[in-house]
Formats: C-alpha cells, sequence, structure tokens
C-alpha cells in the first residue's frame, strides 16, 4: 500500500524549541499560532502533530491551549495520525507528558518524544520515521 | 512643596496588563510548584545513608555543599542582578520569586545535613567548599559576570549556564544513588530541586532570546562567541572539578556524558545550537530514569526505546477536551 502524504502541524510558544526543530527538521510545515485571535491553519490531509509540553508539578496544564483548540475540532481530530511530544526531562514525571494526554484522546501513537529543540539523533530517528510513514519531507529533506 | 521631579515614576505593577504573556505564563508555574524542604521525609533516608563508605558519605556531603554554594549566589546576586535588567515590571516580580526559591534550595542542603550528618561532618564540607580551586573558580567566573556595569545580555548567559550546566556535576550524585535505591527521599527533594531549575533557565533563556533578536548581527555574533567561550571556560572548570570528586568512585566518565548532555540543554535555553556531539552526550539510562521516573522514552519509529503508547479509545464530547 503506497504510503499516505502526511503533513507536519506544530505548536511552539515564544521560546521557539520547536520552532528550531522544525526548521532544521526540514519539509513543509504548518504552526498553530501563539495568539488565540489569529486563524487556525487549514487542514486537508492526514498529519502529525509535533507538541511541546508545559505541565506543573501536577501535570495540569501539560498540553498547550491552543493545541486543545485546534484539536476540539472534530475534522481536524479525524486527521491526526500520530503525535511527537516535547520537554525536559527535569521535569521529572511530567516529561513529555502532553503527548501521552493527546495519543490517550485522540487514539493515535505517540510516536516519539525529545527535550527542549532536540538533539542531531532526534532530528534523523524523526526525518527517517516520518519518511517511512509517509511524510512530505522525503521531497524536500536530503 | 515641590519635590525635585524625579526621572521616573514609581508605577504599581498591573498583572492585568501584560506585555510579555511568558512573565505570567513562568510567574503561575513557579506559584504553583512552590515547595519547602519540611514536606519530604528525608529521615527516612537515614538507614539508607549508614550503608554508604565514608568516602560516599564525605562526597556526598561536598557535592551538596557545592550545590549549596550555586544556590546561594543565585539567591543573594544572580537572581537580584537580572532585576535592573527586566523589561517588564512581571518580569521583576517574577525574578524575586527566583531569587527566594533559591533561597529554598540552599536551605534545604541545611535540612539534608542536619538530618543525616555530624557537625562536624557539616563544618568540614563548608570549610571544603571555600578551599577548593574548582569551585571557586566556577563561582568567581559566574560572578564577575553578574558584576555591576556588565552587559545585560552576558548576565543572562551566564545566569542560564549556572542554572542549566552548573549545577549538574552535582546533582547527577543523588540521581546515581537513587538509581541503586539508596538515599531515594533526598532524590525527591533534589528533583524538585531540578524541576525549579528547569522553569529558571528557561524563563532567563527566553528573556536572552527576546534581547538578542532585537540586536544588529555584529553584536549577535559578539554574544554567540561569549556563550560559547564562557562554555569552554566552565566546562574546563567542571572536568578538573568532576576529576576530583568522582575520580575515586569511578563515575568521571559518566558524570561527563551528563555534563556535556546538560551544556547542550543550555545552550538550547538561550537558543543556540548544541555544542557536544550526540555520541559523547548520551546519558546513562539509569540517571535518565532516575531524573524522570515513569516517563519512558518513546521511539514508535524505530521500534527501539522503552515503549510507546497507542491511546486506548477514549470517548471525547467535542464541547469536553478537559485536558
Amino acid at each position: 500500500m503506497a504510503a499516505q502524504p502526511l503533513t507536519l502541524i506544530y505548536y511552539s510558544s515564544a521560546s521557539g524549541n520547536t520552532q528550531r526543530f522544525v526548521e532544521r527538521l526540514g519539509g513543509e510545515a504548518l504552526r498553530i499560532p501563539i495568539s488565540p485571535s489569529d486563524p487556525l491553519p487549514e487542514i486537508i490531509r492526514p498529519y502529525v502533530l509535533i507538541c511541546p509540553t508545559y505541565a506543573d508539578g501536577e501535570g495540569r496544564g501539560a498540553v498547550p491551549k491552543q493545541v486543545i483548540r485546534f484539536l476540539n475540532d472534530p475534522d481536524r481530530r479525524a486527521l491526526i495520525k500520530g503525535v511527537i511530544a516535547t520537554g525536559n526531562r527535569n521535569f521529572g514525571a511530567t516529561y513529555a507528558l502532553s503527548g501521552r494526554i493527546i495519543a490517550d484522546k485522540c487514539n493515535v501513537p505517540l510516536l516519539y518524544s525529545f527535550e527542549l529543540a532536540g538533539t542531531e539523533t532526534d532530528i534523523s530517528r524523526v526525518r527517517a520515521g516520518l519518511i517511512t510513514l509517509g511524510g512530505t519531507l522525503c521531497s524536500t529533506a536530503t | 512643596m515641590k519635590d525635585t521631579a524625579p526621572t521616573v515614576i514609581p508605577r504599581a505593577i498591573n498583572w492585568n496588563r501584560l506585555d510579555d504573556e511568558k512573565d505570567l505564563e513562568v510567574w503561575n508555574r513557579l506559584t504553583v510548584n512552590f515547595w519547602l524542604p519540611e514536606k519530604v521525609p528525608l529521615s527516612n533516608d537515614i538507614p539508607s545513608w549508614a550503608t554508604l563508605t565514608d568516602h560516599e558519605k564525605q562526597l556526598t556531603i561536598r557535592v551538596f555543599t557545592g550545590l549549596t554554594l550555586l544556590d546561594t549566589i543565585q539567591n543573594t546576586v544572580g537572581a537580584p542582578a537580572l532585576m535592573p535588567d527586566a523589561i517588564t515590571p512581571h518580569e521583576e516580580a517574577v525574578l524575586t520569586n527566583i531569587a527566594f526559591m533559591e533561597a529554598v534550595h540552599a536551605r534545604s542542603y541545611s535540612s539534608i545535613f542536619s538530618t543525616l550528618c555530624s557537625t562536624k561532618e557539616i563544618d568540614e564540607a563548608f570549610r571544603w567548599s571555600e578551599e577548593n580551586p574548582h569551585l571557586q573558580a566556577k563561582a568567581k567566573a559566574i560572578l564577575d559576570t553578574y558584576a555591576p556595569g556588565n552587559d545585560p545580555l552576558k548576565r543572562k548567559i551566564a545566569s542560564v549556564f549556572l542554572e542549566s550546566f552548573l549545577f549538574y556535576s552535582g546533582f547527577y550524585l543523588p540521581m546515581y544513588w537513587s538509581s541503586r535505591a539508596k538515599l531515594t527521599n533526598t532524590a525527591d527533594l533534589i528533583r524538585l530541586i531540578i524541576r525549579d531549575e528547569a522553569v529558571h533557565g528557561y524563563y532567563v533563556g527566553y528573556k536572552f532570546q527576546r534581547g538578542y533578536e532585537q540586536l544588529d548581527e555584529a553584536r549577535q555574533q559578539e554574544l554567540k562567541d561569549y556563550a560559547f567561550g564562557l562554555m569552554f571556560e566552565l566546562y574546563g572548570i567542571e572536568n578538573q572539578y568532576t576529576e576530583e570528586l568522582y575520580d575515586e568512585i569511578g563515575l568521571t566518565e559518566d558524570v561527563k556524558v551528563f555534563l556535556h548532555y546538560n551544556a547542550n540543554k543550555a545552550l538550547q535555553n538561550l537558543g543556540f545550537e548544541a555544542l557536544f556531539p550526540p555520541e559523547v552526550s548520551e546519558v546513562n539510562p539509569a540517571i535518565l530514569a532516575a531524573l524522570s521516573p515513569d516517563s519512558e522514552n518513546h521511539d514508535f519509529f524505530s521500534g527501539s526505546g522503552s515503549s510507546y503508547v497507542i491511546g486506548k479509545a477514549v470517548a471525547t464530547e467535542d464541547d469536553d477536551w478537559d485536558f
């Protein structure tokens, strides 16, 4: 079976870690805006979501509000194929928690997790993984 | 009566008007995460402490004294030094929280000491911290940068390096003990400190990036060179500090990998790329597991890694996404 073309959707707060990861990854990616007044990206194809974690010590608030808003739409939610979560191991048990919550809520696999803006190893693993899944990255990544 | 006209009008802080949403986000995170050492049952570690050799005890006390020094610097000099450079009043308020939590951290080590150690051992370790050339060298390198009149963005670089890098030669040891089921309550307390320092490094690094992006290319290059230069200097000191502390117990190489990993994360907090390549930054999995218990690494793509999660079908109402 031919792999489905996948889009990459991501959220990155003003600190920009996920943004930097996506830039280094290469390929096309759409950003969920920081401001609630900006329009959300239009989704027409299956996608993988990259999402940071902002949990407090109890795990509350792990998924950014704008990502919740994005996933609240059933049409958008229907096209999610998997989630990649970011975080910081220094937050202990809540490391990359947003990915586990979204995987649970949307019934999709948590594909991968990495810290902050990711390492070279993370970049190559995610790049290879997305290509295997049929990502849009194959046309632009070198 | 006429006052001499003040150049700056004293202003009350209005949290309902934010210039930077990140200030409120971080304020909320820090205040929700507030803790005190009394909440950790450190005395449960007394039997475990008794199983350590004399050398292991001395090493642990010294490591914690070194960490106390760094927290003391952040509490009394570091965080206050960042306040005059704050762009928003809310940033100043966040820095007061950071300063106070550093005092809580510094105070916590003394709680550990009074629970586990004799007065003689404690006094010996504090004397050691004043005489150890490597510990003093790293304190001095940071304090020089914090000195009045210095570049505000260089101060932020130093602060992030302290919060996100310099602590880790010390944090390694309680994580190591925890991975061997020793001093587990002490490790719980240290994890609370690590969690706070992660927010501090993230926030100060974020503020650094906001200032950095305003600069022209030449100034940006100067700051980046400064950051990598300071990292090299601190890394050199940390190597010697690590060897002196950990050679006898045979952990030096493992600690150095942990240093590389954390140096890379500190640079990422500033928005810079990693310095150490992956092959020298792969931390011992037992230490990573001690750092973030119950949170496994997921690599669905390669089928390796510890596990992956497929969500169980969760009945979801569209208007009820209560994450």
